[in-house]
């Protein structure tokens, strides 16, 4: 017997060890990572001036109105161009592709999700900016933005639809609904927060993008006009990006209070969609 | 959503006089035709992509040739009319030289640097989440880790520069010179503080979520039969998870690992911010400034925008290229793993 434990304790007192070292290195990241975000709203919060949000920039100071309009409207503009192409690939996806079809689309999604999002600036740039000659406007910077979000819209909504109960489907076919109908009414309901998390986990990426911008969208001191070309558009991460290495105070409180600003917006709209992920699976237990 | 249901009942009263079966194989081959579009969109997104990048940058491809992989030199030439030199039928400013090995070699450098610190950090963070955090807390732990894979990445350049670079120039680096400096690449100047040991932090707290998330799920997703039988033959918990579990999901593991591998190859602002944007000098070690391809894509434009020949600018969509297709492998293969790594799953439940 006190052979045993003897032999069993050195192995056990290992387990532990190795677990506490696994639950501090969890506390260790979640610690760290904690900091930064104390840091940047500790900083950024005090620094959100009323007036800020009414002032566009002015070379190293001023407001952030010019920039959160921008990145209002780019976010807005790509994604009304993903939410069209993404619930069409992700219906006829579900609805109509033959199996080969799906793979490969399933495939060519995920695979575009890993593309850096630099390279999809300077594919823009490249082709839009220079070749057709629009020079840094909205319709470029939301279009990279667009490009950068669509497979997270594709995904959720393949997802929810897929989800959607064949019997349902029937059973409104069966009364003679037609597709478009069924679609309509069937599906799209039932998806509907499924597809809205994947919006809104894009939206949240969308407004934290930086390098896809640069390229495209430019940088511009003054409210965005509603024009799509030839009209560069100001961004907030913009600010953060360049107003932190100015050696100015003023340049310094505006990148954190952009910071901040991203922070919150990001934080919203992870808290929005996970409501709807919530509520989603309330929704389908009361169904069963 | 409202909208579409009346329209479609205004138009199934104003047809029902048509015959029916037409009107139902209409509708249905618009809606085909209609969401096809879409899906070849995003189809062929990538291959327009590859295509546009390829063309604008074949003239730097030709005109670089294979220096392109083994020049360290990036010199967009002399703006000031010297005249021109012309390569294989492109001409850029005299004395230009594009070589991209700096950038090239400081983006595999960093991306495998950090992997190094991150899996490991990863795995043991992943495994603590699934099997020693509370059950009370662990909605919020898992919320915790979603939320910081969304944080915009130039929240982490900017928290990167003010507090990390001070810190490792400040601190860090003297010391570890100072003490570690016998063990290679770890002597000699101990630098400004922005450079690989910078980003190599920076882009480990990027990667490290996205990979406890992943992991997380593949363990969650195998089943605890496993664990059980490693317990009940006398290896305790520890052992049972890293040597049943963590092993029968390696694949899952793999394939996450290959995934922020390539997000950390494609990493730009918060890497930009801290690397020290190093030109023609490789890091002499941990501590020297780096620059990587997508760093130096950005923080190069405006300097090859005065390019008269336009060839920088061209050198620079050949970088991209290469980036492109460095993270496409990565993660064609990654997906591929992952894909058998599901079927496998699939066929055993």
């Amino acid at each position: 017997m006190a052979e045993m434990t003897r032999g069993v304790a050195p192995k056990t007192y290992a387990s532990r060890a190795w677990w506490a070292l696994s639950v501090a290195c969890l506390v260790a990241v979640i610690g760290i990572l904690f900091a930064i975000f104390a840091f940047v709203l500790a900083r950024g919060v005090p620094a959100l001036r009323p007036e800020l949000f009414f002032t566009p920039t002015h070379g190293i100071a001023g407001g952030l109105s010019n920039a959160i309009v921008g990145t209002f409207y780019l976010v807005a503009i790509g994604l009304f161009m993903v939410i069209v192409v993404g619930l069409g690939t992700a219906i006829w996806t579900v609805e109509f592709a033959p199996p080969t079809g799906q793979k490969v689309i399933r495939f060519m999604v995920d695979v575009l999700a890993g593309i850096p999002s630099i390279v999809v600036g300077y594919f823009l740039y490249v082709a839009l900016v220079e070749t057709a000659g629009w020079g840094f406007s909205l319709i470029a910077g939301s279009l990279a933005l667009a490009i950068f979000m669509l497979p997270y819209v594709v995904r959720a909504a393949d997802v929810a639809l897929t989800n959607v109960p064949t019997a349902l489907k029937e059973g409104a076919f069966a009364l003679g609904a037609r597709p478009a109908m069924v679609i309509s009414s069937i599906n799209f309901p039932y998806a509907l927060p499924g597809i809205l998390t994947g919006v809104l986990v894009a939206t949240g990426i969308g407004l934290g993008e930086t390098a896809p911008l640069i390229y495209t969208a430019g940088w511009s001191n003054y409210l965005p006009q509603l024009a799509l070309t030839h009209s560069p558009v100001g961004y907030l991460t913009y600010v953060v990006w360049t107003y932190i290495s100015q050696p100015f105070e003023e340049s310094h409180q505006l990148a954190y209070a952009a910071a901040a600003l991203l922070m919150i917006f990001v934080f919203l709209t992870n808290l929005l969609a996970r409501s709807f992920v919530e509520y989603k699976l309330g929704g389908n237990r009361q169904r069963n | 959503m409202a909208a579409i249901n009346l329209s479609v009942r205004d138009a199934a009263a104003k047809k029902a006089a048509s015959p029916p079966i037409l009107q139902r194989v209409s509708a249905q081959a618009i809606a085909r035709v209609v969401t096809g579009v879409a899906a070849l969109i995003s189809f062929g997104i990538i291959f327009l992509m590859l295509f546009f990048l390829v063309a604008y940058a074949y003239p730097a491809i030709r005109f670089n040739g294979l220096g392109f992989f083994i020049s360290p030199i990036w010199n967009i030439g002399n703006q000031y009319g010297s005249g021109t030199v012309t390569r294989a039928g492109f001409s850029a400013e005299a004395g230009a030289s594009f070589g991209a090995l700096v950038f090239i070699f400081g983006s595999v450098v960093t991306a495998v640097i950090t992997m190094i610190f991150a899996v490991p950090l990863s795995l043991m963070v992943a495994l603590s989440l699934v099997y020693r955090v509370p059950r009370q807390i662990r909605p919020l732990a898992n919320a915790l880790v979603e939320l910081m894979a969304g944080v915009p990445s130039v929240v982490y350049g900017l928290w990167g520069l003010v507090v990390l670079v001070p810190w490792i120039g400040g601190a860090l680096a003297p010391w570890v010179t100072a003490h570690l400096g016998f063990i290679p690449f770890l002597g000699g100047a101990s630098g400004s503080g922005n450079g690989l040991a910078a980003s190599v932090f920076i882009l480990a707290l990027m990667v490290i979520p996205i990979m406890v998330a992943t992991t997380r799920d593949v363990i969650l997703a195998q089943s605890t039969s496993l664990f059980e039988a490693s317990m009940a033959l006398g290896s305790t918990s520890w052992q049972a998870m890293t040597w049943a579990v963590v092993p029968s999901v390696r694949k899952g593991v793999v394939a996450s690992v290959l995934l922020a591998f390539g997000r950390a190859l494609g990493e730009t602002i918060a890497v930009l911010m801290v690397c020290g944007a190093a030109i023609n000098s490789f890091p002499q070690n941990f501590f020297s400034p780096v620059n990587t391809i997508a760093a130096v894509i950005v923080s190069q434009l405006e300097s090859a925008l005065t390019d008269a020949s336009g060839m920088a600018q061209r050198s620079l969509a050949e970088l991209a290229c290469v980036l492109f297709i460095i993270t496409l492998l990565v993660n064609v293969i990654a997906r591929g793993i992952m894909r058998g790594a599901d079927r496998r799953e699939g066929a055993k439940a």
